[in-house]
């Protein structure tokens, strides 16, 4: 009798305790843990981006390209044919006693090493160093795109690095088409920026091959708004964006929306000692590879500010504020995967899942029922709790509740009266043969027991395979499954017994099976 | 209520050499099917494009196609979407890049087609639905060496190979019936064909732990044991169970073929072959597999005799030992 008690208590009490857990869920309320919905059913943006990591290794040798420079002109040492390639660039020395001054300023780096061809020497990059830049740029990408998107303003948004060079980012809430698409925009965009010379001398490059571009040191960008207006500037910027350390909004003298960064301190020196050397001249301000604005030098700079003007909406001012704030992207990023569902997809799927859901516990309930009597009962309650239990155990875990879940939850409901029936199936067997209602319940529970527990761990397996191979929303389905049978183990075995002890006496007095456990009373005529 | 007469013992091992010829002829069917008609094969496999629009009002099919032709993403299929305001457009090509996709391109080129909204974008490279092919095929092949392992375990090893060419079976007819329904095959059809294969080995497990039990409390006729008979009885005991079962999970997945709405269709129907099939193959392809092996009663009771013997000597060597006699 004490056994029966702690059956029916550890039911009652885990029932209780998942349907406070689970209320939450139901009505929304942020007090405590809520079912989290997957972006198939809130609606939201789901998407898989490589990161080009050459062109990060690419930046990486331009820079130490640029700093080099910088070095060689503030040392008088005397440079020339300065080129850039994908891991390496080379230069010709004029003078040659500044050879050991050049193999200082490189012994710092470790990722560096340098060769030697006549006059010119070789910079290039270690494959130690070039993994190294790949792996870091990932690395930044996801910190950059995570930034952004927190900025951005929509709830939890999710950036991770999945592989060696892939980024996955959730995003849940987006209410439209448009707002996914300026999502989009800001994940992808570079915001490469670069304060480039512009090269007035060379009106010829417009006509150039790639190849001669690069022997001659120079690039053809087009204006951002006028493809059509090309300027032509000085491969190496004088500033990147490496050097940013604000960015917000700001209005030109127009009354436009503007961006004013400021520049740390020593891209400030740098920015200010050029101007003061090129007064006359034109500075591109370019954007990832496009020119914004090219104002004249009119004297020199200092205080190391700026604005990018153009013909910005406040939208476009505010995200591209952000995305250099956040930082450029260490590379550019390419789509492998999107899934996108709409807020209004979201809530007809979850309405649909529970049309089906009701109707088809209602069937399940009727069935039940009408074959087992009181028995019956006894598996429906323990499918509520079972299901409430689910409900409660994602919330607490954090667990992700998809459509394909939902299509778990529903399927559950089918799966798990399973144990009960072929539990059921074994008392009425026991009770057919004329064994006393006490010992046809004992044994029932205990003869069903290898069964369910055979097949529900096969049934696990299955699922299991599924959660480790399975992506997104099938992860969500394996959850649902495993916990539901997990849970059914409970509900559907420990519970019902217990019911059925708690009620034993009730039930030996009655004599009545056919209510108890539904078999017809002409079937027990034959054994009496 | 009863279903069946639970005191009676349907032959259904007699049945076996004609059912098991009813499915060697399914199961041509579905390869046939397989090799000539082949999978339609969702984007989640194939890679490409899928954009779902719903109108304001039953859109022009027709003039959508011509707007759509010719466009940059290639030959569009276009379907209507559970709702006649709701079409499906699928592409071949996808589309890599980030700030303008092909749902951006899809939506304006048909912006003079009618108010619309966009309600799912997918798009899946090529790298990505090979890889997701690969996992697919990793899972199911995973699930089966699982089953088999366990099973083996649990039963022996006959129990474990006629369970699995039971799930075989069940998934080869029900890849019969989605080519024949020319239901797309994307990852929520893949996610039912796992879950039928723990559904299917449910019921062979019910059934098998029931043989077991029968072989247990068998006794030899003139010193010989029906493997025919103990099967059909463990089978026929366990006939009210399976039929129950199979019901209610019918129930479940027919309301989900029918209210749950266009996205979750191909899992239901996949389901709802495969639950009449785990159930078939059950009785009548996994049991008769245990006769064809030659699975032998009488040796199977020896063994079982033989650890009893062995935990009864060790039980009374401890007794011995914890008396201090030895």
């Amino acid at each position: 009798m004490k056994k029966a008690n702690l059956r029916v208590w550890v039911f009652v009490v885990t029932t209780l305790f998942g349907t406070l857990l689970c209320i939450p869920s139901f009505i929304g309320a942020d007090f405590f843990a809520k079912v989290k919905l997957g972006l198939d059913l809130q609606g939201g943006l789901y998407t898989s981006l490589a990161v080009k990591t050459d062109e990060a290794v690419e930046a990486k040798i331009k820079s130490t390209a640029l700093g080099f420079k910088y070095y060689a002109e503030k040392n008088d040492i005397l440079i020339d044919s300065l080129k850039i390639e994908p891991v390496s660039f080379s230069f010709v020395l004029l003078d040659k006693e500044a050879k050991p001054k050049i193999e200082e300023y490189f012994k710092e780096d470790k990722g560096i090493s340098l060769s030697y061809n006549g006059d010119m020497i070789l910079v290039s990059l270690t494959p130690e160093e070039v993994a190294l830049t790949k792996e870091y740029a990932v690395g930044q990408a996801v910190e950059t795109i995570r930034n952004r998107l927190d900025l951005f303003g929509l709830a939890e948004p999710s950036v991770t690095k999945s592989g060696s060079d892939n980024i996955i980012v959730e995003l849940p809430g987006v209410k439209s088409q448009a707002e996914e698409q300026r999502a989009r925009e800001l994940i992808a965009k570079t915001a490469k920026l670069e304060l480039m010379e512009v090269d007035s001398d060379r009106i010829d490059a417009l006509s150039m091959s790639e190849e001669d571009l690069k022997a001659t040191g120079v690039r053809v960008l087009a204006d951002y708004k006028n493809p059509n207006e090309k300027f032509v500037v000085k491969d190496v910027p004088v500033l990147d964006g490496s050097m940013l350390t604000d960015a917000k909004v700001g209005y030109d003298e127009n009354g436009q929306p503007a961006i004013e960064f400021k520049l740390n301190s020593q891209g400030a020196s740098i920015f200010a000692d050029f101007t003061a050397k090129n007064v006359g001249k034109r500075l591109a301000i370019v954007l990832d590879d496009k020119v914004y604005s090219a104002p004249s030098i009119r004297e020199r700079i200092g205080g190391g500010s700026g604005q990018i003007t153009g013909h910005f909406t406040p939208e476009e001012a505010r995200d591209l504020a952000i995305a250099l704030r956040s930082g450029a992207l260490p590379a550019s990023v390419v789509m492998l995967e999107k899934r996108s569902v709409g807020p209004s997809l979201g809530a007809d799927s979850i309405e649909q899942s529970l049309i089906a859901f009701v109707s088809g516990t209602v069937l399940v309930f009727a069935f039940m029922v009408f074959y087992y009597g009181i028995a019956g009962i006894f598996a429906n309650i323990a499918l509520i709790s079972n299901i409430v239990l689910i409900i409660a155990l994602m919330a607490m875990f954090n667990a992700t509740l998809t459509l394909p879940g939902l299509a778990g939850l529903v399927l559950t409901i089918g799966m798990s009266v399973d144990a009960n029936i072929i539990i059921n199936e074994r008392i009425r067997e026991l009770l057919r043969q004329g064994v006393s209602v006490r010992k046809a319940i004992e044994d029932g529970y205990s003869n069903a027991m290898s069964s369910i527990v055979d097949a529900n761990i096969t049934t696990i397996i299955a699922a299991v395979a599924m959660y480790v191979y399975g992506t997104g929303p099938i992860k969500g389905f394996a959850v649902v499954m495993t916990i539901g049978i997990l849970v059914s183990m409970l509900t559907a075995i420990v519970g019902t017994h217990g019911l059925f002890d708690a009620l034993l006496s009730k039930i030996e007095k009655s004599k009545n099976l056919k209510l108890w456990f539904g078999i017809p009373s002409s079937y027990l005529k034959g054994v009496k | 209520m009863e279903l069946f007469n639970n005191n009676k013992v349907y032959e259904f091992m007699r049945l076996n050499k004609l059912i098991f010829s009813i499915s060697v002829v399914l199961v041509a069917i579905s390869a046939f099917l397989f090799f000539t008609k082949g999978f339609k094969l969702g984007i989640d496999f194939s890679g490409g494009t899928v954009v779902q629009l719903r109108y304001d009002k039953t859109p022009d099919i027709a003039k959508i196609r011509a707007l759509l032709d010719g466009s940059v993403l290639g030959r569009a299929d276009i379907q209507t979407f559970g709702d006649k305001n709701e079409i499906l457009i699928r592409f071949q090509a996808s589309s890599a890049g980030v700030t303008k996709d092909a749902g951006d391109i899809v939506a304006s080129i048909l912006a003079p087609s009618g108010k619309f909204e966009v309600r799912r974008v997918e798009i899946i490279g090529p790298k990505v639905g090979n890889e997701l092919k690969e996992k697919g095929l990793m899972a199911l092949a995973v699930a089966v060496a699982g089953i088999l392992i366990y099973v083996a375990f649990r039963f022996e090893w006959r129990f474990a190979v006629a369970a699995v060419i039971g799930v075989a079976h069940d998934i080869v007819l029900t890849i019969g019936g989605l080519i024949l329904f020319g239901i797309e095959f994307d990852l929520t059809v893949l996610a039912a064909l796992l879950m039928l294969m723990g559904y299917s080995i449910n019921d062979t497990i019910v059934i098998f732990d029931r043989i077991r039990e029968s072989i247990k409390e068998a006794k030899p006729i003139d010193g010989k044991y029906d493997l025919s008979y103990l099967i059909n009885e463990a089978i026929s005991r366990t006939l009210s169970r399976t039929t129950l079962t199979v019901l209610t999970v019918f129930f479940v997945i027919l309301t989900l073929y029918l209210f749950g709405g266009e996205i979750i269709h191909g899992f239901a129907f996949t389901m709802l072959i495969g639950s009449i099939a785990g159930a078939y193959s059950s009785i009548f392809i996994s049991s008769p597999f245990l006769i064809w092996f030659g699975y032998d009663v009488a040796k199977a009771k020896e063994k079982e005799a033989e650890k009893l013997k062995i935990k009864i000597e060790k039980e009374k060597m401890r007794a011995e030992f914890e008396k201090g006699t030895v």
